[in-house]
């Protein structure tokens, strides 16, 4: 079989005619003055958060609680650390997969030798990744409207550290804590200039399910376990 | 499920009295969509402003759906630039095709799919299995669904009207697992069955909920991480896009995100919000070495040309307006016979697959406007089904309509007639119970499956005129 041809002139061409006649706006929306709706008024309509930053981490508090997402305040990289040898000792962990950045690399000393580590850095092998009890990643940043973590390929080891094994475990400073997804994407746009990752990920609790007579159960496909460690 | 050759229109008739007797599933059903809307008003009065939110969507939506052809260009150009492959489809075969084409090309052994109701439109996975691939469905209702040999049955809950012991038994038949009532153990039995699934695929297949076009990007919501692996493992991703999906900037996902999670599902935003610009790119450690967007008319451009119907486009899926449908918390989804059922369905069935074959949708309701009301978007969903109507009507008016509405007519501007005929009336209620339900009844239509009322001893007038009579006699009280 040959490839069908690409159907963009006809397609294009027939969207072009339906337009001629322009249609309504049943629902003009509220608009600021004269212009589009910006994305700074999403901020009045969606649920509120507190300005303080401690107002912030209130909110995300109680939505990963409603979530059940385990958030850990730590003083340091090396209690974060401690808490992953808990947790690894806890669950009998034998491999953690991990890429390098800043915070991963300053726990990982203080990890229990005999935990194997899978860095992802340069490439790793699938069935390895998939076999690994937990992954450890840093991120973007943490969303307080939602309690959602956002990863990125270059933040958080690529694609596929953060939600291939069955524990994820997330590890941030306090002034990664944003307010809501305009502040995030608004954030995003500013640091990568266009030249976005591949895959910007907003993470909103463990992986979950509801399809069976809607009861909840989590670790669908993606992580049983989400843990923010957050460090100050 | 009936036969494929009976017409739509008696299938749905069928169906419907079938679905309506089984009442253990109906109130199961209804049940959980009463949950749903419960979760989805918790949510929803958590916003500041829902109203003035929803109209911002709105908003948002019909300024991408009104520059379509602008926003599909720059979505390609920004895509492109950035290594992806767009491929535009004017029907489901092109589509088919070049999907099936690049399978081949490409040497792919295995396919791993997440929730695509565009793949249920133009039957992807017949296709794909006819052609010898193996393809998994990953989302746990559709895997579920697909195990079964049926269609989803909502298409934002596609396994909601099965209960856990035939889901157990059917894991038991197929996958050869011990019985289990635990919607825990189930959900794990698939897991299990799909993490080797995503490692050994060499091809992942996605639908997508939103196409960015400022940064040439594709949006997926889900909650199981089941589409994130199907588009992080495998070396090639395609993603199958109706062409509708358009929004004009990556930061109208911060608003459209949270409205497609609270009216969707009732969670302040889905598990996973993922936005995919390319494939793997330079000094990336992972990701897809190939991403193929194929973007989906298949009749879009019929709709987008109807202005009085075109907001229908604006739809994102989130499912609410079925949840919240009296018709479909009866007949149920399957008795739709649609890709898309419920209110939405309705609409834009008709066009997509011929407004004669597909009108008794829009037939099917009680016209309340809680789809309506529901709507993120803003979509005026009643009322396109009015519109449907009307449409159809003046396209082929139905046999004997046009006389009947004439000889009402004559006898609505003709008092005396009028009167005769009340006059008339009781004795054609008496008589009717002799003819009732045979063919020979003129009302049979509506007899089949209900009482005719009856008319009135005494029609409103004598009435009146009698009371003013005894008004007069007893003096003005
Ligand atoms: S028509 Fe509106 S309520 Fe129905 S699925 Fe689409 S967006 Fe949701």
């Amino acid at each position: 079989m040959n490839a069908p041809q690409n159907d963009r002139d006809a397609v294009l061409g027939r969207i072009r005619e339906a337009l001629r006649i322009p249609a309504p706006l049943h629902h003009p929306a509220e608009r600021s003055a004269g212009g589009e709706p910006t994305t700074a008024h999403f901020r009045e309509w969606l649920p509120p958060v507190g300005p303080t930053p401690d107002e912030r981490l209130a909110l995300f508090t109680q939505l990963s609680e409603t979530l059940r997402s385990e958030l850990i305040l730590c003083d340091s990289a090396a209690t974060a650390a401690s808490h992953v040898a808990r947790l690894a000792s806890e669950n009998s962990w034998k491999t953690l997969g991990l890429h390098r950045g800043e915070l991963t690399s300053a726990m990982e000393p203080h990890f229990p030798a005999d935990l194997e580590r899978l860095w992802v850095d340069e490439g790793y092998d699938k069935d390895a990744l998939e076999a690994s009890d937990a992954g450890l990643t840093e991120c973007e940043l943490l969303v307080a409207q939602t309690g959602s973590v956002c990863v990125t390929g270059p933040s958080s080891g690529g694609r596929v550290l953060s939600v291939l094994p069955p524990h994820h475990l997330v590890v941030a400073r306090r002034s990664q804590l944003v307010t809501d997804l305009t502040e995030a994407y608004a954030s995003l746009a500013a640091k990568y200039r266009g030249q976005y990752p591949s895959m910007i990920s907003f993470i909103t609790g463990p992986s979950r399910t509801g399809d069976i007579e809607r009861i909840l159960v989590l670790g669908a496909h993606g992580p049983k376990r989400l843990t923010i460690l957050l460090l100050p | 499920m009936s036969a494929l050759s009976s017409p739509p229109k008696d299938q749905f008739l069928q169906d419907a009295d079938r679905t309506t007797g089984d009442s253990p599933r109906r109130d199961a059903v209804r049940k959980a969509l009463h949950n749903y809307q419960s979760a989805r008003n918790r949510t929803g009065a958590t916003f500041t402003d829902w109203k003035a939110a929803r109209a911002a969507a709105a908003t948002i939506k019909h300024e991408a759906v009104n520059h379509l052809d602008q926003y599909l260009e720059e979505f390609e150009r920004q895509f492109t630039a950035r290594g992806g492959k767009v491929f535009w489809a004017s029907n489901s075969q092109q589509a088919r095709d070049y999907i099936l084409n690049l399978a081949k090309a490409r040497n792919v052994r295995a396919i791993v799919k997440s929730k695509a109701m565009t793949g249920e439109e133009i039957h992807l996975n017949e296709a794909l299995v006819a052609a010898g691939f193996g393809v998994v469905e990953s989302d746990l209702g559709e895997f579920i669904q697909q195990l079964k040999g049926e269609a989803p049955y909502h298409f934002v809950f596609p396994c909601m009207h099965l209960r856990r012991d035939e889901i157990s038994d059917l894991f038991n038949r197929e996958l050869g697992t011990a019985k289990t009532d635990s919607p825990e153990e189930l959900t794990m039995i698939a897991r299990r069955v799909l993490r080797r699934t995503y490692v050994e695929a060499d091809m992942g297949i996605s639908g997508g909920n939103f196409i960015v076009a400022e940064t040439g990007m594709i949006s997926i919501t889900e909650n199981e991480g089941n589409a994130r692996l199907t588009v992080g493992v495998p070396k090639i991703h395609v993603a199958l896009v109706g062409i509708e999906k358009v929004v004009p900037r990556l930061a109208d996902l911060a608003l459209l995100l949270p409205m497609l999670a609270t009216a969707g599902t009732g969670q302040h935003l889905t598990g996973y919000n993922s936005m995919y610009g390319g494939p793997r790119q330079p000094g990336e450690n992972d990701g897809p070495e190939e991403f193929h967007v194929v973007l989906l008319d298949n009749h879009r451009t019929r709709l987008l040309a109807d202005p009085e119907q075109r907001d229908a486009l604006h739809c994102i899926r989130c499912g609410a307006c079925l949840n919240v449908c009296p018709i479909f918390k009866n007949i149920g989804g399957h008795t739709y016979g649609t890709t898309y059922q419920g209110p939405i369905g309705s609409v834009i069935t008709p066009h997509f697959r011929g407004l004669q074959d597909w009108k008794h949708l829009s037939g099917a309701s009680s016209l309340c406007g809680a789809c309506t009301e529901t709507c993120p978007v803003g979509i005026d969903i009643h009322h396109h089904l009015l519109h449907n109507r009307r449409n159809a009507a003046a396209q082929k008016p139905a046999p004997g309509e046009g006389l009947l509405w004439k000889a009402f007519a004559v006898l609505m501007r003709r008092p005396a007639l009028y009167k005769l005929a009340t006059k008339f009336a009781p004795l054609g209620s008496m008589l009717h119970p002799l003819i009732q339900g045979t063919a020979v009844d003129p009302v049979i239509a509506w007899t089949a499956t209900r009482d005719f009322p009856e008319a009135a001893r005494k029609s409103f007038r004598t009435q009146f005129k009698a009371h003013q009579a005894a008004k007069q006699q007893g003096g003005v009280r």
